[in-house]
């Protein structure tokens, strides 16, 4: 929405303060400007000229010698290059020595052999709009050599608002003007028009009514609320007087006619949307307000065909559609230069079937943006009062009195109620009724008599209808005290009854564990592709594109996706986790909620479910490359130490092969990407901590250098926050260490036989470490050397080698017993 | 004799210059034990010189003893460097020096994503204020995402909400105040509440606008909170975060769950209020959204909204990390490049 400063001024008698200060105060006190754009500042240099004379240059098809009088007394030949030169018709003029805005001076100058002194300009070249299709020819009674500035009411400036879907009141300059009304001060004042004036007697109906062999009807209740119409007889459609194309240029829109223009300036001082029917257009005596038939066709204003449904709603005459109501009038009923009769129209439209009406054809329009959010209603009189007069002024013709009303009387003003308590307790200002008051009549507030000093009760203007409430009472009184007027206090406060959810503090573990281990955080948005998704996959029902149609189902895939991404940048060695949450559908999928469910119902009755995971992925070398020998690159056994190291971090369970079941607990971690046989499962509860292993080759986008890839992922739930580590003596007495080496058959687990080990040994072991394995030359075909380091230490005494040496018996014992062991000659 | 201490200590020096000299001219282990063998053997030079030490007065004998033991200790300091030196030349190891100039051996560096710091630090920030954190689904129903928060589902409003929707009535969050409404539901106040998270919008990828994006979403709600507080509240955080220096501006803004709302902008911290391109030249940045909680949002999860009042906020940690580490394109966040995430390590 863009105001222009100029008409704001005019509405607000005293207004003072810079265009950049006006657009703070408003940014401050009710809805964003985006942008002050000065209009016209630089145009000292240019003046009216009149063309007396056109005529084709001799050397150039496109060209025109022009004679233009520019108010000097003499003849200036200027050559003009626009296709809309007019003999007669007044135009903006440089002379030369001059400068357009921009800096740019004029000089005289021979165009393929004809001096031309001078220039005519278009909108563009004077940067007051888009158009440089032609020079702008001026409507209006002007004298050559007259300053152009001054004609156009420049300089201006015009404010781009962003408004919020709660304030529609300020789509128009008079709605803004009441943001910088001073308080106490007269308020917003609207210019008079000079003219004859209109004071209608209205001839109500509450479906239809009629006057002078004009009948207007609402069908539909539900589509209209209320419909006005005016009737003028005899009006000579032309250009606009100077200051109202004024106004409509410094708002940004163009000017038509003067009573199309009439119509666009209500709208735009006081946001009701008007539309005027060429009277002798429309067939038979009525129009009604009724829902378009299945298939009927209307040509709108901007020359659109549209087929219309009975989604739409129109304005119909004898012979079918003459306007879609709320959103734009049509071609055939359109005021032309040969008008003489006109139907004014000013109604409250439903906003809902407004917004059908608007999407089943495409439009979005001036009128069917206020519609949509819901215009002034009470004001429907006034505005349709002020643009009869406004038409009168300047297009003439005369007003049939009675003015036809359907849909009855305004509606009664919405009342709303304030306590000054509330304000302390909300606001945390001390103010008084009467402060109260003097903070809210500027913008139209009025004090009712019936209520109480405990309970202040305001009539809300018609133009307010996002205003109901106590605490829509309040934001406008905190909005005009000035947010920025509030003092700035901490307080005591009492410590929330909400304990830290888990999830957040198990996340923050995960990260400084991965962080310290050499990994970077990513953080991928979880949408996926069909291929990443193979698994209960769950489709958006209108995602932005197919490669982003679908939520992941775990975080792994998604990782290795960024593994290819790394590697498309030839980067080889990534190392990556993540926090966050994978999606499934929930088995068997739950009922439909019942009619008008709790929030517990709803949650009960969600098809989905969530997870939050954790996962992380391994690829390339140990080490960054250094001069002093390269790394070697990363192996299973990396990734089994991650593994070991989390599952002890975080309490996740035992680290076991992965046994390949197929089951719920399983399926969730990135089925089908890892190799069965390189692969750990986490965990000793009913569902699996997590799995990671190698990732199968298949499931990668891996150019010829890559490296192996390693991942894992886990329910961030298995992570157990309790710090459950306790305190430990210190050894005070030595150890004996002892290695032990024998070879057994190759298929014999190490854990078992570490099992073994220590399950045969007395409490006097106290480490226990694998530190060779061998299989090759030197041991027997389907076996294996496995190399011990044994620790033996007592807590209250120094052992004695007897000791240690009978507890090696046992363990040998044992170990031959279980495992057909063989003692390695050393 | 009374010139027989000074001789001595004169043939000391003596013994020193000469020894220096041999020591060092040695070239090999069998040169160096010659040497060692006539400076500092039992028979050897010095130990005769301090032999006669003995036959000096009484009064010159400390002077020169101590004259006598610094030759001695000099002449073995050099022996041993020297011999190193010898051992080191002849297990071929020359005497060549170590460029340290050379790169030292690195491991990975680690580290988390610059949303995560942006998230943490405001953690922190709240946290000092009693604020505990919370965590909400990202599968919401239409009743937690719009009707709880006072957003009809056929109102203007919720256009500003373009959602991902799953099934009738379920959806990905658009934002994360449906954690208020979930907090509320579970807990009395007092409550307050940070929850981070991310949040889903229709919003095709270009360099300032992702499809999902993270929030941290702020409640309190208690007896006798009102807009001066909140502003306190919100003052802290900023002073701790952006530094003392900024100052905070508060502008009526619209959310259907607050009423006042608020936008809150802080002094550009890239051009500290002067004007730049981030700030488009008004010196001033928006980062988040806020304000006192509609009584609406109370009554629909059956808090007395006579009684308590309280504030909810909303920012974006993603667009702060943009403007704060001056990352140009939000799509670097989500791309999992290492080379982009090693800088934030
Ligand atoms: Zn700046």
């Amino acid at each position: 929405m863009d105001v222009s400063v100029n008409w704001l001024r005019a509405l607000v008698p005293g207004l003072e303060g810079s265009a950049q200060e006006l657009a703070d105060r408003i940014s401050l006190g009710a809805i964003p400007v985006d942008r002050v754009i000065p209009v016209g500042d630089d145009l000292a240099g240019i003046v009216i000229a009149r063309v007396t004379e056109a005529r084709p240059h001799p050397n150039a098809d496109r060209l025109t010698l022009c004679r233009v009088d520019a108010g000097t007394g003499e003849p200036i030949d200027v050559v003009c290059g626009a296709p809309n030169v007019e003999e007669g018709a007044l135009y903006p003029y440089v002379a030369p020595g001059q400068e357009l805005p921009g800096g740019f001076r004029i000089e005289s100058r021979k165009i393929r052999g004809e001096m031309s002194h001078g220039m005519l300009c278009s909108e563009k070249e004077l940067e007051l709009g888009r158009d440089a299709g032609g020079i702008m020819k001026l409507e209006g009674n002007f004298e050559p050599g007259a300053s152009f500035a001054s004609a156009m009411s420049l300089p201006d400036a015009r404010l781009e608002l962003d408004l919020t879907p709660n304030r529609i009141d300020l789509a128009c300059h008079a709605g803004v003007a009441r943001e910088l009304a001073p308080e106490g001060g007269t308020g917003v004042v609207l210019t008079e028009f000079p003219g004859p004036g209109w004071e209608p007697v209205w001839i109500d109906g509450r479906t239809g009514a009629e006057s002078n062999g004009v009948s207007i009807r609402i069908a539909d209740a539900d589509r209209c609320f209320r419909y006005l119409g005016a009737i003028i007889r005899g009006v000579r459609v032309g250009p606009s007087p100077a200051w109202l194309q004024a106004r409509l240029r410094g708002a940004g829109a163009r000017p038509i006619n003067n009573v199309v223009d009439a119509t666009n300036y209500i709208l735009l001082e006081s946001n009701q949307p008007l539309h005027a029917f060429d009277l002798e257009k429309l067939a038979g005596s009525e129009i009604q307000v009724r829902a378009a038939r299945a298939g009927e066709e209307l040509r709108t204003l901007d020359g659109e065909k549209h087929v219309l449904t009975p989604a739409c709603t129109v304005i119909a005459d004898e012979d079918g559609a003459v306007a879609l109501a709320g959103v734009m009038g049509g071609q055939e009923s359109e005021v032309s230069p040969e008008t003489v009769d006109l139907l004014i129209e000013c109604a409250a439209f439903d906003p809902t079937h407004t917004r059908h009406t608007a999407a089943e054809t495409g439009l979005a329009t001036d009128a069917s943006y206020r519609f949509e959010r819901g215009i002034d209603e009470v004001g429907l009189e006034a505005a349709l009062t002020r643009c009869v007069q406004l038409i009168l002024a300047i297009a003439g013709g005369e007003a049939d009195t009675e003015g036809i009303r359907v849909g009855g009387l305004p509606p009664s003003l919405a009342v709303a109620e304030l306590r000054p308590e509330r304000v302390r307790q909300v606001l945390g200002l001390d103010l008084s009724s009467a402060r109260i008051e003097e903070l809210l009549s500027p913008l139209g507030f009025g004090l009712r008599s019936d209520g109480t000093r405990e309970l202040l009760r305001f009539d809300v203007p018609g133009w307010r209808g996002d205003v109901r409430t106590e605490s829509d009472l309040l934001e406008e009184v905190a909005r005009r005290h000035g947010y920025d007027a509030f003092p700035s206090e901490p307080r005591s406060f009492r410590p929330s009854s909400v304990p830290d959810a888990p999830d957040h503090e198990r996340g923050d573990r995960v990260r400084r564990f991965f962080a310290g281990e050499g990994f970077l955080e990513a953080r991928s948005l979880p949408f996926v592709t069909e291929r990443r998704s193979a698994v209960d996959r769950i489709p958006l029902l209108r995602p932005l594109s197919r490669a982003e149609g679908f939520l992941r189902t775990d975080l792994a895939s998604v990782l290795l996706s960024r593994v290819e991404h790394n590697w498309l940048r030839g980067r080889r060695s990534v190392r990556l986790f993540e926090v966050g949450t994978a999606f499934g559908s929930r088995s068997p999928r739950p009922e439909a909620p019942p009619a008008d469910p709790s929030p517990d119902e709803r949650d009960a009755a969600n098809p989905f479910a969530e997870e939050r995971r954790f996962a992380f992925v391994i690829t390339g070398d140990r080490s960054p490359d250094h001069w002093g020998g390269s790394a070697s690159e990363v192996d299973l056994w990396d990734l089994k130490g991650i593994v070991e190291q989390l599952a002890e971090t975080f309490d996740l369970g035992p680290v076991a092969p992965f046994a390949g079941r197929v089951d719920e607990c399983q399926r969730p971690f990135g089925w089908g990407m890892w190799l069965h046989d390189e692969a750990f499962e986490v965990g000793d509860g009913e569902c699996l901590a997590g799995i990671a292993g190698r990732v199968d080759s298949r499931a990668l986008d891996a150019p010829p250098w890559a490296s192996p890839v390693f991942a894992g992922e886990f329910r961030l739930g298995a992570v157990q926050v309790a710090d459950r580590r306790r305190f430990e003596p210190l050894p005070q007495y030595p150890a004996v260490a002892r290695d032990l080496a024998f070879t057994l058959a190759s298929t014999v687990p190490a854990s078992e036989v570490e099992s073994a080990i220590r399950l045969a040994a007395p409490p006097l072991l106290s480490n226990l470490q694998l530190f060779d394995v061998y299989e090759g030359e030197g041991v027997e075909e389907g076996r294996r050397s496995l190399a011990w380091r044994l620790v033996f230490r007592a807590p209250d005494r120094t052992l004695t080698d007897g000791e240690v040496d009978e507890a090696m018996t046992a363990i040998l014992r044992r170990l031959e017993a279980d495992f057909d062991v063989r003692i390695r000659a050393s | 004799m009374a010139n027989e201490g000074p001789a001595l200590r004169e043939r000391l020096e003596e013994i020193r210059r000469r020894g220096v000299a041999a020591f060092e001219s040695a070239e090999s282990q069998e040169a160096l034990e010659a040497a060692r063998i006539e400076f500092l053997g039992r028979g050897g030079l010095v130990s005769r010189a301090m032999s006669d030490l003995k036959a000096l007065p009484a009064e010159e004998k400390p002077a020169t003893g101590q004259a006598g033991n610094r030759v001695k200790k000099a002449l073995e300091a050099l022996l041993e460097v020297r011999s190193a030196a010898i051992a080191a030349a002849e297990s071929g190891e020359t005497d060549e020096v170590t460029d340290l100039t050379l790169p030292g051996r690195r491991t990975w560096q680690g580290g988390v994503h610059p949303v995560t710091r942006v998230i943490d630090e405001v953690c922190e920030i709240f946290r000092e204020i009693g604020f505990t954190i919370a965590t909400g689904p990202e599968i919401e129903s239409d009743w937690h995402n719009f009707t709880s928060l006072n957003i009809p589902l056929d109102h203007p409003a919720a256009d500003m909400h373009d959602t991902f929707y799953l099934d009738q009535g379920v959806l990905l969050r658009t934002h994360t105040s449906p954690v208020q409404a979930r907090i509320m539901l579970e807990h009395d106040p007092p409550v307050r509440v940070l929850a981070p998270g991310l949040v889903f919008r229709r919003d095709p990828w270009d360099a300032s606008h992702a499809p999902a994006f993270e929030q941290i979403e702020g409640l309190a709600v208690d007896e006798g909170i009102d807009f001066v507080e909140f502003r306190a509240a919100i003052d802290f955080f900023v002073h701790r975060f952006f530094g003392t220096g900024t100052r905070t501006r508060f502008r009526p803004s619209y959310f259907p769950f607050t009423e006042p709302s608020a936008e809150v902008d802080v002094t550009c911290f890239l051009c500290e209020g002067s004007g730049c391109s981030t700030c488009k030249g008004t010196g001033w940045v928006e980062i988040m959204g806020s304000g006192m909680v509609n009584p609406a949002v109370f009554e629909a999860v059956g808090y007395d909204s006579e009684r308590f009042t309280g504030y909810a906020f909303g920012m974006g940690p993603a667009r702060i990390a943009l403007l704060r580490y001056r990352i140009p394109d939000i799509r670097l966040l989500y791309e999992g490049d290492a080379a982009f995430l090693e800088q934030f390590c």
